[in-house]
Formats: structure tokens, sequence, C-alpha cells
């Protein structure tokens, strides 16, 4: 069969599957809308929570980064999953314990302000919506490549499976899907790595591949030869790191707080019966989550290696059918800039600006024009960073169902993380607004319908920046992450672990570390992009990590300003003093006041 | 609330500060320390057919990182016990 028949098939089968799931599951009431009627077990939960993290960012584009990056790779290795250890630590069991639906629940409480509770929920709502339409825009580019059907199409198949088990199911079809995506990624994930290892360096475990001898009877390792091979093309050396060690340290914290800030990871723990079972579930959640973050790096240098040993210095005639077929997409581009017939790929930027702009009509060798070739560098390969995962069974020459595999794997993991967010996204709606804020009598049955027509809408929106991605989806994730960095990590941290702490010092922080760090980020993303650069960053911190910095601020001037301000009431303190303890908790619940 | 109950909280809840403040800093010194700020001095070191530092920086952290969150879990567990404020069994 073709790859496109395997795709078919195998991403029919998976959607066929997470229906099935979805109807199996649907919820009943708000407590099991919102949070799955906190009765997951923590290994189930452990497994959604990976999946729900997992986006098509880390299906699909980290791997690829990683392989272009070489050791800087890192801050994503280590960013997104080092948060699991604060979030295990610091967060989670204290906020089963407290036992409300959300995020701004905690905030509103804890620092008895209405004010407070708004500032969460724009941030919850902004975070996700970014979020989300990064989702929606791999689903779409996994439909177009490999299913043939435009980008538009495979957003609107896609909006329509999240439409039904997020709508229908909430949090509880939600979790029970996820499990099923898990499943799917991970399979997807795995199965061409290891393959990839076995053909590469006869080690069936690509975690040990990656450090072992190649298969060709060199007797060479993996990471020589590749350090070899960019040494000799002009590319710094696999294994080193060309970031300053200041911005490579403050952008792994910046991702790691994030993480642990990000409000549809922590509201998973609400969905555990206990706060021991919150526990247990991060660590599970990190464990499922290690198994793909591990193979990425291994996968990484295998496509790299593979990569520059199949196109470097080949005839395009000769070039396998892969690299044709995501020159259509238009992902990958070949300027013969010394029109010898040949890929000279070498370091330096092929062309100029950031996409390749095609012509009409084809070059001499048969190739797709490009218009925008940057004269100045001999290099004549564009790859698009994001092709490699997908790419990546096909240049090692897999079978095809294992691109067929790949490809619903993808979509497992765009789908999973998508569901998830549309469920903060409902849940900010209908009941940190709407149940807390403006109609508090409402029913428990109105509220529901409320929380579906939310999600409904927000399937909408997010599918039209799918299908029109606003041109800085990319650069809005740095907003994302050191937004929660600088915003709700320490009004949580120190929500728990300070009883001094009142509203005036938590608001206050919070206003400066969001308002430095997004002054930042716009500063050098929106405003002045031309010094975007190392020379103008402040102590050499690029955006992407002063997030970090705004934690520290936030910290700073919420201890300042609460020192200076009369302490919370009693019944906060004793609040504080409620959740540090296990015993006690409940099913999360409306508060009955 | 008895004055010996409030005295078992705050003595459980300093154990708990102390187990974070252990665990925490030996998640800093394996992500920030091996992995970022001594990784070139850690790269001289070849074990199998990694650079260390390098391991450290993609999967050794990850490795530590999981099982950071296990032993917590276990050392919470028993300690709820021991202070009596652990869960009763769920219904």
């Amino acid at each position: 069969m073709t790859v496109q028949a395997w795709t078919f098939v195998m991403v029919g089968l998976s959607f066929a599957l997470y229906i099935g799931v979805a109807v199996w599951s649907r919820a009943s009431s708000t407590g099991e809308f919102y949070v799955a009627g906190s009765s997951v077990r923590p290994v189930v939960n452990g497994m959604a929570t990976a999946a729900d993290w997992m986006s098509a960012a880390s299906f699909i584009s980290m791997a690829g980064l990683i392989s272009f990056m070489g050791r800087d790779g890192s801050v994503y290795l280590m960013g997104w999953t080092g948060g699991y250890v604060l979030l295990a630590l610091l967060l989670a069991p204290y906020l089963r314990k407290f036992g409300k639906f959300t995020v701004p629940d905690f905030v509103g409480d804890r620092y008895y302000s209405r004010a407070a509770r708004v500032v969460a929920v724009i941030c919850a709502i902004f975070v996700s919506f970014t979020y989300v339409a990064g989702q929606m825009r791999g689903v779409g580019i996994v439909f177009s490549r490999f299913l043939n059907v435009e980008i538009t199409s495979g957003v609107l198949i896609g909006m329509g499976i999240v439409f039904f088990y997020a709508v229908l199911g909430g949090m509880k079809g939600i979790t029970y899907t996820q499990v099923a995506q898990y499943c799917v990624l991970i399979f997807a994930y795995l199965v061409p790595a290891i393959f990839i290892s076995l053909l590469m360096t006869g080690n069936i475990i690509p975690q040990l591949g990656f450090g072992g001898t190649l298969a060709d009877g060199s007797g060479q390792l993996l990471l020589d030869r590749l350090n070899g091979l960019s040494r000799d093309l002009g590319f710094h050396l696999y294994t080193d790191g060309s970031k300053a060690t200041i911005d490579v340290f403050c952008i792994t914290a910046a991702l790691m707080v994030g993480t642990a800030g990000l409000p549809h990871v922590i509201v998973r723990f609400y969905t555990v019966p206990r706060v021991a079972a919150a526990r247990s579930s991060a660590g599970w959640a990190l464990f499922f989550i290690a198994l793909l973050y591990t193979t990425a790096p291994a996968v990484a240098a295998f496509a790299r290696t593979n990569l520059l040993n199949t196109v470097s210095e080949k005839s395009y005639l000769g070039i396998p059918d892969w690299f044709k077929n995501w020159e259509e997409t238009g992902l990958l581009a070949w300027a013969d800039k010394n029109s010898d017939g040949k890929v000279q790929y070498v370091a330096g930027s092929a062309i100029d600006g950031n996409k390749p702009i095609f012509g009409d009509g084809r070059g001499a060798s048969g190739e797709r024009i490009v218009t925008n070739a940057n004269p100045d560098t001999t290099n004549e390969l564009y790859v698009d960073r994001d092709i490699m995962v997908l790419a990546n069974p096909e240049i090692a020459k897999l079978p095809n169902w294992i691109v067929g595999l790949v490809a619903a794997g993808g979509l497992a993991a765009a789908l999973s993380t998508a569901a998830g967010l549309l469920l903060v996204i409902s849940t900010s709606i209908a009941h940190d607004l709407l149940k807390r804020e403006i109609r508090p009598r409402i029913s428990e049955k109105e509220e529901l319908i409320a929380a579906r027509i939310a999600a409904g809408v927000a399937v909408c929106i997010a599918g039209y920046f799918g299908i029109n991605p606003p041109g800085f989806v990319g650069q809005v994730v740095a907003f994302a992450f050191g937004l929660a960095a600088a915003s709700f990590f320490p009004a949580i941290v120190m929500g728990i672990f300070s009883k001094r702490m009142n509203k005036f010092g938590a608001i206050s922080g919070m206003i400066v570390g969001i308002t430095f760090t997004a002054g930042y980020i716009i500063f050098f993303k929106f405003i002045r992009p031309d010094m975007n650069s190392p020379d103008h960053w402040w102590f050499g911190i690029s955006p992407e990590g002063i997030g970090i910095l705004g934690m520290i601020l936030n910290f700073m001037v919420s201890i300042t300003v609460s020192a200076l301000t009369p302490p919370p009431p009693t019944e906060i303190q004793e609040l504080v003093e409620d959740i540090r303890v296990p015993r006690g908790a409940g099913e999360a619940r409306e508060l009955s006041v | 609330m008895t004055v010996n109950q409030n005295e078992k909280k705050r003595a459980y809840w300093r154990k708990n500060l102390h187990y974070l403040a252990s665990l925490l800093a030996v998640w800093f010194i394996v992500s920030y320390g091996c992995a970022i700020l001594f990784v070139d001095f850690l790269d001289q070191i070849k074990i199998g057919g990694f650079r260390l530092g390098f391991w450290f920086a993609q999967q050794g952290s990850i490795f530590i990182f999981v099982l950071l969150i296990f032993v917590y879990v276990k050392l919470m567990n028993r300690l709820d016990k021991r202070h009596d404020v652990d869960e009763e069994e769920p219904r």
C-alpha cells in the first residue's frame, strides 16, 4: 500500500478509537465536566497529563529544533521536563487539597480579591488561546502533507473531532481520550526511533544507540561522525553549544517555571481523588513524558546525520521522493546557486528572509524556482525544522505503514493538547467569569450548558487561527511561558508557602511581573525586531528567557509590598494552614457559601 | 484544635520544607550545574559514547527529574503516616 493509503488507515483507526472512548465517557455534572469527578487514578491521570502536555510542538517540532541546535536544544528538553519537579513538590498536592476547579479559583480565594481573580482569568485565557492556535496549525500541516487535503479542510476535520469529545465529555471525556491518544503518540514516536536506531547503530534502544557506534562497519561513534560531518560543512559542532551560558540558563529556567505555572497543566491535578494521588500522578506524568523526551535527542541526532548523508553533494535528479514531496509543500527548497545540479548544504542561510518564495515554472533540474535565494552564501538548501520528525522515517527508508503511523501520532499530540486547552478556556468563561463574577445564581445545569457553548465557540476561534495563522504564533509562545512564569507561579507558591503574603503584595507582584516581561518581549519581538540580538539584550538574556527575571521581580515586589501592608485576615491564614496537610481532601467542589 | 495537634502540624511542615530543600538542591545541581554551568568541564569526561556534560544536558537530567519525584512521593507518604495527617482510604 502507498504512504497515503496507510495514513488514511492509521488516522481513520485512531479517530474511530477517540470517538468510541468519548461516547463511553460522557459528562453529566459540572464536577465531571471540569475535573472528571476527581476520580481518576494517578497512573491514568499521569498518562492523560503527558498527552495533554505534549503538543504538536513536542511531537513534530522539538526533535527538528534540536537537530539544528545541537546541544543548545537542551533548553527545551530540560525546560519542558524540569518544571514537573517544581509542580510535584511545590504546587500539585496543595492545590489538590485546596480542592476547587481552576487556578483563578485559588488566586481569587487565597488573595480574597476579585481583581486578582480577574487578572488570573485573563492570563489563563490568553495563554490557552496562544497555544491552541499552534495545535490547529499542526493538524493542518499533517493533513496537507500526508492526506493531500487542503490545510483548511484538515483544520475543519480536526475541529470537528475535538468539538465532539471536548463538548460532550468535558474533562472526563478528554481524560480518557487523552489516554488513548498517549498510547497512539508514544507508539508512533518510538517505533520509527527504534527502527532507525537499529539501522544506524544496531542498538534497539534509541537512548543508547544515540551514544553507540555506527553499524556501517566504520566503528565510529554516531556523535563523532555527526560532529565530523558538521565540521566539514561549516556548521557548529553538534555536541557544542552556540548560545551564551547565561541565556541557556535563563531560557531553561523560564520554561521550567512557566511549565509549572500553565493553567492547563495545573488543572490536571484536580482530577485525582487524593493529595497523595496528586503527588504520584505528577511522577507518572513525567515518566510518560520522559519516554518521549529522552528519545527526542536521539531522533534529532539520527535525523541530522541522515539528512547530511542523504542530501549533501547529491544530484537533484537522483534525490529521493521525500525531498520532492516536501518541496511541493514549500517547507523545503533548493536553489541551485552554482548551477551544478547538486545540492550544496553548508552553514549559512540559503534564502533571504524567513521563508522561501517560489516563482512560476521549473529550474534546470526540474526544481521549484526560488526567487529569494540569498546570494551571500553558498548554502543552497532550506529545510523547515518542523518537517524533520515527519520526514525522518522516509529519509531512513522505513516501510510505508510507519510513515502513516507517524502522521496519526502527530495528530494525536495536537488534538489531545488542543482539547485540554479548550477545556481551560471553557472553564474560565463558564465558571470563573459567568458563575463566579457575573451570575452567581446560575444553576448547575445552566452552567454546564454555558461551559459547552464556550467550548464550542473556542473551537471555532481556534480553528480560525489555525486556517489564518497570525504570523506571530511562534513568537507568542515565548509570551505564554514568560507570562506564566512571571505571574501565576510566584503568586501560587507564595500563597502556599507564606501565610503572611497578602493581596496587595500578590497583585502588585503579578502586575509588575507581567508588565516587565510583556514589555521586554513586545519591544524585542514587535517594536524593534532589528535590535533583537545579544548586544542589546539586558545581561545577554533573550526574550525567551526574560520571564525568569520577571519572576524574580515579582517575588521581590510582592514581599516588599506585603511587608508594608496589613497581614491577610485570620480565615485566610487558617486556609493556608489547612492546605498544607493532606487529611480531609474531598472531591473538588463548589464553595458552600 | 488542641495545642498538641498544632505542634504536630508544625513539625510536619518543617520536615516537609526540609525534604523540599534537599530535593530541589539536587534538581538544581543536576540541571543548572551539570548541564549548563559546568557542562564544558564535564565534557572532558567521556562515558560510553557520550561526553558527560552533553549527556546530562540531553538525557541524564530528565532521568534524574523522574527519580526525584518518586523519591518525594515515597518520603511524603511515610511522613504523612508518621505525623498522622494522611488521608483516609477513598470511598
